[in-house]
């Protein structure tokens, strides 16, 4: 099976400081990588690496495209990505504000996705987008109403419409369910795990939480000062971890 | 016949990184074969290592050493996908705890294995209903999360959804534990009829008579623990 996604070798460093140094690895359709680790530990880094929001100094971001197959994301043409960006990649920032338009209309900030790759005629627009929060349980009452006016668990419900309305195949998550109420965050985990399947898609979530990844990660990758220290199975790496700071970070989960 | 489970000289060590680099050997030179429609009981005082061994087959624990083969793969071996795939299909484990998604029903809960496997709603959802109702959870339960369940609900909605698919391989972690009468009755029914179904069975019972009544050998894990020098 050809993997979605091939990274080779990535590295990025701020001037004489190591953002994330010698990072491989494959993500195959269907599957969801976690990458855990402190702050500080290069996870985001490589993540706007992977995404294209930050670039690389070295190394290959191997996409399987879906007209072209296997491409090297990194010397594509910027509309090239950009337009990757806005079909078969999705980005869901750990903050709302970052992923959503905050003047316009909920239903708006769903449409407008839509029209980026073409969608004109308004009443399907609208359709869909009404769909689609009924996806994220947001009530079509709200439609019309400006994510400013939502509760943080919304915003990023709406933020998680937003970006899987033009049905992407691989969905990049910065720290979803960070800054929300425990709460909230079951009902999101609930939910992206249910969108996660019934799609189909491919995801590489980035947090600090290890309850969030045993729930929602198939594989984990644990980084340390911008190296990767440990791979495997999430259940494998939580349960019997090998590395001596991965030890330390699952006995330093607090039991409820 | 070909064996559905096979261990051959099987190694575990912990070691503890952060209390000194401390390597604690478990359990070494471990082997042993499980044919289907076979239930082995693996026996041995606490601590003695069933559990770890367990999760070793299920791909939980790591080895050091030696290999697991379910099937044709060797799980020890096996990239995290190949385990994945294996546990979905092939491979069923009924842990001791239910871990589940805060939120989801119960129905959904059980379902689940058959739903990933790309099996009808309609067909899943049924297998659910029969087990649920098998396993004497009230029907009024079941469009509520576990998870707020008594310790013997949880322990029954666990063990429908181990059963829900007809995993050729089965690994079972004490069953039968803290359930009544009839129940355990019911969870015995259906490990014999996962048998007679052709499934390869690892179990720990501390539960004697049920293990007497669905194990057809029992291996010691002592004799697996690293003789101390």
């Amino acid at each position: 099976m050809t993997p979605l996604l091939d990274v080779q070798s990535l590295g990025k460093s701020y001037g004489g400081r190591i953002g994330c140094a010698d990072v491989s690895l494959r993500l195959y359709p269907g599957e969801v990588l976690g990458i855990v680790g402190e702050s500080g530990s290069g996870k985001s880094t490589l993540l706007n690496c992977l995404a294209g929001h930050l670039p690389p100094d070295t190394g290959r971001v191997i996409f399987d495209t879906r007209a072209e197959g296997p491409r090297d994301v990194l010397t594509m043409s910027e509309p090239e990505r950009r337009m990757l960006g806005r079909t078969d990649w999705a980005f869901v920032h750990q903050n709302p504000r970052d992923g959503l338009r905050m003047r316009i209309s909920a239903g708006g900030n769903v449409g407008e996705r839509l029209m980026a790759v073409g969608a004109r005629h308004y009443g399907e627009i609208r359709a869909q987008a009404t769909d689609w929060l009924a996806r994220v349980e947001i009530a079509e009452a709200r439609i019309d109403d400006r994510p400013s006016a939502f509760s943080g668990g919304m915003q990023q419900r709406l933020q998680i419409a937003r970006n899987l309305v033009t049905g992407p195949r691989l969905v990049f998550m910065d720290e979803p369910t960070g800054g929300l109420d425990v709460s909230v965050q079951a009902r999101l985990l609930d939910l992206i795990r249910g969108l996660v399947r019934r799609m189909g898609l491919s995801a590489i979530v980035v947090t600090h939480d290890l309850a969030v990844v045993r729930l929602l990660a198939d594989r984990l990758m644990v980084m340390k000062d911008g190296h990767v220290i440990e791979t495997g199975l999430t259940d494998q790496v939580l349960d019997d971890p090998q590395a001596p700071y991965t030890q330390l970070l699952v006995s330093s989960v607090l039991q409820v | 016949m070909i064996p559905m489970i096979h261990v051959e000289n099987l190694a575990k060590n912990f070691t503890l990184h952060n209390q000194g680099g401390a390597s604690i050997p478990v359990i070494a030179g471990a082997g042993f074969s499980v044919a289907p429609g076979e239930c082995v009981a693996l026996t041995g005082e606490s601590g003695a290592g069933k559990s770890t061994v367990m999760r070793i087959l299920y791909g939980n624990y790591l080895a050091q050493g030696g290999s697991v083969r379910i099937g044709t793969i060797d799980i020890t071996k096996a990239e995290p996908r190949e385990i994945l795939a294996l546990r979905r299909e092939t491979l069923g484990y009924v842990s001791q705890f239910l871990r589940v998604v805060p939120r989801v029903p119960t129905l959904e809960v059980v379902a689940e294995p058959l739903l990933a496997l790309g099996r009808p709603e309609e067909e899943a959802f049924d297998r659910a209903r029969d087990l649920l109702t098998r396993l004497r959870i009230p029907e009024r339960l079941w469009t509520l999360s576990p998870t707020t369940f008594s310790g013997g609900e949880q322990q029954r909605v666990n063990i429908a959804r181990g059963f829900a698919h007809a995993y050729p391989a089965l690994l079972l972690d004490e069953p039968t534990a803290s359930l009544d009468a009839t129940n355990r009755e019911t969870v015995l029914t259906l490990i014999e009829e996962a048998k007679a179904g052709g499934a390869a069975i690892v179990g720990i019972f501390h539960d004697l008579e049920a293990r007497a009544r669905v194990a057809d050998r029992e291996i010691d894990v002592a004799v697996f623990t690293p003789k101390l020098a």
